[in-house]
């Protein structure tokens, strides 16, 4: 990837335009506006309720907004026109639950966006799944079953199979919070890995851990506002607002 | 009074109470069961679209043809489809289309009703993650409905269809009321003509006894194996 490259470096891959988004009178989003840029980390958190979930499904529209706007490499998510099966293929989403098949094996799971969406033949989608399972370090449960898998694992063949898609951007959302907490070291591991090999990621998250690592920017979320969206060094040296300065105490007071 | 009974009528009446009833029994109930199914899932992701277009007439059908008793709806589709079929061919008198036609499409349409509010439940049941995770890897509605949502419902749904078709197998001996000829009613007609009531109806209750519980034990089993592990 040539991150030198003038104009990819500074175009916005995610550009989300002041939305907003009711479920019924209860408004969840409140002019939420910002940005991923290509090879960027955004890590997104906030207190529970805050409405980052809800935000980071906005962007490949499994949540719909009813204001503002949101495009993904240029593509209005919400514009008439647009094949949303076709732009959702290209970004790829790793879930608080994983959300695995579980009527799938493993390298079924893997195929099967390769095979229904991306139109690839059998065999090539089989080594890619099993070249993408290796990479996650689970090339010998190609062929178990996601309930036979352990949390930590299954997470990682979520990664994979949004992988599997060849994604422009990747969106997680809580990726490790459903995680019994020894498990959560082996998905960050992947994802750090991932983050460093210049994947465009937007993630939501409690580990800031991660986000010291890995993280180009951190935007904090309070009450389905964004309260802060700062460079990582700024957001955790000098926050700003009163607001996320109790956030940060709390979650790293242990 | 259990000396003057003669089971002897039974082995020599076996050959027509399976070759002809048996056959038409199972025949009417694989049919039906098989196109029910069919129906009764397209009615049922009709009712779950949250289009009100389809999802009104939907639940219209399935309320209706819950709530009329079944030996209603044979009599009046035996005499209806006929009508039906002149009007939709635009033929100058009624089509006619047999018993067994008639009573294979009211089976189907009774049965869609009840097969479907088993299917809606089934696909209900899915975490709805898993049509974002399907939706979200870029399948389409109709792709995530039949490689993810309808796989796992049918693999959940599995006992409740198929006790649903042992019941039909049970019901299919109404059709009597047109004249047909299933299991029951060949052994109703020999019990008839060689006087031996007793005799041939607790045969025939010992047949759909056995049948049904080797049919349900073979459902449990079959629920073992295609069981989702989770």
């Amino acid at each position: 990837m040539s991150a030198i490259d003038p104009q990819a470096s500074g175009k916005p891959m995610i550009a989300i335009d002041n939305i907003s988004k009711w479920y019924g009178p209860v408004q969840v989003l409140n002019g939420c506006t910002t940005q991923v840029t290509k090879g960027e980390v955004v890590v997104v958190c906030g207190p529970s309720g805050s409405g980052k979930s809800t935000l980071i499904k906005t962007v490949n529209a499994l949540e719909p907004i009813q204001k503002g706007a949101i495009t993904v490499d240029g593509i209005g998510v919400q514009a008439k026109g647009t094949n949303l099966p076709k732009l959702r293929a290209r970004v790829g989403m790793v879930f608080q639950h994983f959300e695995l098949f579980p009527h799938l094996s493993i390298i079924d799971n893997l195929m099967l966006g390769q095979c229904k969406v991306l139109g690839r033949a059998k065999e090539d989608a089989h080594d890619r799944g099993l070249k993408l399972l290796g990479r996650v370090g689970l090339s010998a449960h190609s062929h178990k079953y996601p309930g036979q898998l352990s949390g930590g694992q299954q997470q990682r063949v979520a990664i994979a199979r949004a992988l599997s898609m060849n994604p422009i951007v990747m969106l997680f959302d809580e990726p490790t919070s459903a995680l019994d907490p020894e498990m959560v070291g082996e998905v960050l591991d992947v994802m750090i890995e991932l983050a460093r090999e210049g994947m465009t990621m937007m993630v939501v998250t409690h580990e800031m851990g991660f986000a010291r690592k890995v993280a180009n920017r951190v935007v904090f979320m309070d009450r389905g506002e964004i309260v802060e969206d700062a460079t990582k060094d700024d957001f955790f040296d000098k926050p700003r607002s009163e607001r996320a300065q109790t956030f940060l105490s709390k979650i790293l007071a242990h | 009074m259990f000396t003057d009974f003669d089971f002897g009528v039974v082995l020599t009446s076996l050959p027509y109470l399976f070759g002809t009833g048996m056959v038409f029994t199972l025949t009417l109930t694989a049919l039906a069961a098989s196109g029910g199914i069919i129906l009764g899932t397209i009615i049922a992701m009709m009712r779950l679209s949250g289009i009100t277009a389809l999802a009104l007439p939907a639940k219209i059908y399935v309320n209706f043809m819950r709530s009329l008793p079944l030996v209603l709806v044979i009599f009046w589709f035996y005499f209806l489809v006929p009508y039906i079929g002149q009007w939709m061919t635009g033929a100058s008198r009624p089509i006619s289309v047999g018993a067994f036609t008639s009573a294979l499409v009211t089976f189907t349409l009774f049965e869609a009703a009840f097969f479907s509010e088993i299917m809606r439940a089934g696909i209900q049941a899915i975490p709805k993650g898993q049509t974002a995770a399907a939706q979200a890897i870029g399948l389409t509605y109709g792709q995530t409905m039949r490689t993810v949502i309808l796989p796992q419902a049918f693999r959940n749904m599995l006992p409740l269809l198929l006790t649903q078709t042992i019941v039909l197998f049970q019901d299919t001996s109404l059709v009597y009321v047109i004249s047909l000829t299933d299991f029951l009613g060949a052994a109703s007609k020999v019990a008839q003509r060689d006087g031996r009531l007793v005799e041939m109806y607790l045969f025939a209750a010992a047949v759909y006894l056995v049948i049904c519980i080797t049919a349900s034990t073979l459902v449990r089993r079959l629920q073992r194996r295609v069981a989702i592990i989770r």
